[in-house]
């Protein structure tokens, strides 16, 4: 995982007016996305119904994208794929966040033996490729959805913490925090306070890189066939099945590779502007 | 930090790592669809052979009814004493076969990370130069592309340029001089990008110090400037990156390797999941997960090297 190194203070360069629109292009790409991933499967038929006669069918207006080798609607797949990697992976960076966060601040607050068990759990951690764990775990059992979640959760919590850990920790010892417990403000007015507003914005720029972590793990599974099994349709998946006909049907594979991009490069582009 | 407190450190992660790998493996074989007991005696005496004798004397031999916990144990002692069985496909000893892999994953990742330093390297201390000139917006644009690229399609299109339309390559295989060509540069261009971030940042913090400016005053060339006093001291500051990148690199080395068939722990780890041939995936996870705190390990050895002054606050791993 990259996201602690992405943190790394980088020089302002661009100018402000340029990445506002970069930031507002990404996102409005985004939505288009989700749009089309949350909209697409209610409108478009089954992405299960194969028929055989429609083989490598070219696109046209009534199939924008074509049909594959079963005969089956490409743009239909495509939805359910978009929306099968956006909610397990907001799934996942929720899951992740909330529990890498807590075990942050708890970490920071109690510090003493609390703070050095959390820390060599998360040393052990840090030293695991998060690709690992989630294949490890998706051989629990196959193509199942939540060994996925689960393996990526776990994957990715140990980021929140070590970067929640640091930086409550400098919080918590500030003069700041110090006055308000004199004056027995409570340790809600000190989350709310000052806890809160000091961790948002790392906080967001983690859970728009582990977005991307995530999406672009389950469709490297998918692409070595670990993870999701067919005929769920999936990004890595579409795009390891669509790629013998790639020489007959490109927009086959490439929808699937544009999908997963333009994923990819919205939720980085939110991000690069996040620490402007 | 003295080298033997941080070694101390490191030898505990990797007892760390090893038993949550262990025991992530032991979940997977309590979790096996099918009857343990008679997938092994498949695995020793044929399909055809199987029966229920044959299963019970290798549930009492393995001790298959014992509670979970003891079991455990059992993993893990065998585990100490690096006792890792023979492979359920080939029947080979899993230490053979996971050292012929972990060769193949070597050679690939040193490969691969050699030619990202270079690249990464060459293209963070050229931006630097100029900060906000040309070669830094081109960079820009190559570190955010690289970025955005997973390891898989960069090596599809690697694959579809060099091998299916200019023929230059083979796409596959193990083995021979140009087999690792494609393999190590998907790898390494995946790599490049944030080793030129980095190396630029550095190199660009280094160059406005006032011992650069110093060493500027007492009249070296510049060429002399970038040797002694940039080079170095930019190090200190990439070196620890590297350990982050190792991350990556195994990680990458996981989907490069299975997709170009190069014969290394990622592909067998694969191969291992797929087809449940328990051994060799505790051996090569293990084997991976250990590869990294040994990475860590020299990073950190390389960076008190570099730059011998004692630290207060830790290096990022």
């Amino acid at each position: 995982m990259t996201a602690i190194l992405d943190l790394a203070p980088t020089t302002q360069r661009r100018g402000r007016r340029t990445a506002g629109l970069a930031r507002r292009l990404c996102a409005g790409v985004l939505v288009a996305l989700v749009l089309f991933a949350l909209v697409g499967p209610f409108v478009l038929g089954d992405p299960a119904a194969q028929s055989l006669d429609r083989f490598l069918e070219a696109p046209s207006l009534a199939e924008p994208l074509g049909r594959d080798d079963y005969g089956r609607s490409v743009v239909s797949r495509l939805a359910h794929a978009t929306r099968l990697s956006l909610v397990l992976a907001a799934l996942c960076v929720a899951t992740a966040l909330v529990i890498g966060t807590a075990s942050g601040v708890l970490a920071a607050w109690r510090g003493g033996w609390v703070d050095a068990v959390l820390r060599s759990v998360s040393e052990v951690f840090v030293a695991l490729p998060a690709l690992l764990i989630v294949l490890l775990v998706a051989a629990l059992s196959d193509g199942d959805l939540w060994t996925l979640y689960v393996g990526l959760a776990v994957a990715q919590w140990v980021e929140y913490f070590r970067v929640v850990r640091a930086r409550a920790a400098l919080v918590l010892g500030s003069p700041a925090v110090e006055v308000a417990g004199l004056l027995r403000l409570g340790p809600w007015h000190v989350v709310r306070r000052h806890l809160w507003p000091e961790l948002r914005p790392a906080l967001t720029t983690l859970a728009s890189l582990g977005m991307v972590t995530s999406i672009l793990a389950m469709s490297t599974l998918g692409f070595v066939k670990v993870g999701l099994e067919p005929p769920r349709a999936e990004l890595g998946l579409m795009i390891t099945e669509s790629f013998p006909y790639y020489d007959v049907a490109p927009w086959m594979s490439l929808a699937p590779v544009a999908v997963l991009f333009l994923l990819t490069v919205c939720f980085l582009g939110l991000r690069r502007t996040e620490d402007a | 930090m003295s080298l033997g407190r941080l070694l101390a450190g490191r030898a505990l992660q990797a007892v760390g790592v090893a038993v949550v790998v262990s025991a992530l493996c032991f979940l997977v074989v309590l979790r096996l669809p099918g009857d343990i007991a008679y997938r092994i005696a498949a695995g020793r005496y044929g399909y055809d052979l199987v029966d229920a004798q044959a299963a019970d004397g290798i549930r009492a031999e393995l001790g298959l009814d014992d509670p979970a916990w003891q079991r455990f144990g059992q993993w893990l002692s065998d585990l100490v004493r690096l006792d890792f069985g023979d492979s359920l496909v080939t029947h080979r000893p899993v230490l053979q076969e996971v050292g012929y892999y972990l060769a193949g994953t070597l050679q690939l990742a040193g490969a691969a990370l050699l030619l990202a330093i270079v690249i990464g390297g060459a293209a963070g201390t050229l931006a630097a130069q100029r900060p906000g000139g040309v070669v830094d917006r081109v960079t820009d644009v190559w570190i955010a592309t690289v970025r955005a690229l997973p390891p898989f399609l960069l090596g599809l299109l690697l694959v579809l340029l060099l091998s299916v339309h200019l023929g230059l390559l083979p796409a596959v295989g193990h083995g021979g001089s140009t087999t690792i060509v494609l393999p190590a540069v998907t790898l390494a261009i995946g790599l490049s990008g944030l080793i030129a971030r980095v190396t630029r940042d550095a190199v660009v913090e280094v160059r406005g110090s006032d011992y650069v400016r110093f060493a500027r005053t007492k009249g070296l060339t510049e060429r002399l400037v970038l040797a002694r006093h940039v080079a170095r001291n930019a190090a200190t500051l990439v070196v620890p990156y590297l350990g982050v990148q190792a991350v990556v690199l195994v990680e990458g080395v996981v989907v490069v390797e299975s997709l170009f068939s190069w014969q290394g722990l990622g592909h067998a780890l694969v191969h291992a999941v797929f087809w449940r041939d328990i051994p060799v995936l505790q051996a090569s996870a293990l084997v991976l997960a250990l590869l990294i705190v040994a990475v860590n390990t020299l990073v950190d050895v390389a960076v008190l090297w570099l730059d011998p002054r004692p630290r207060r606050s830790e290096v990022a791993a």
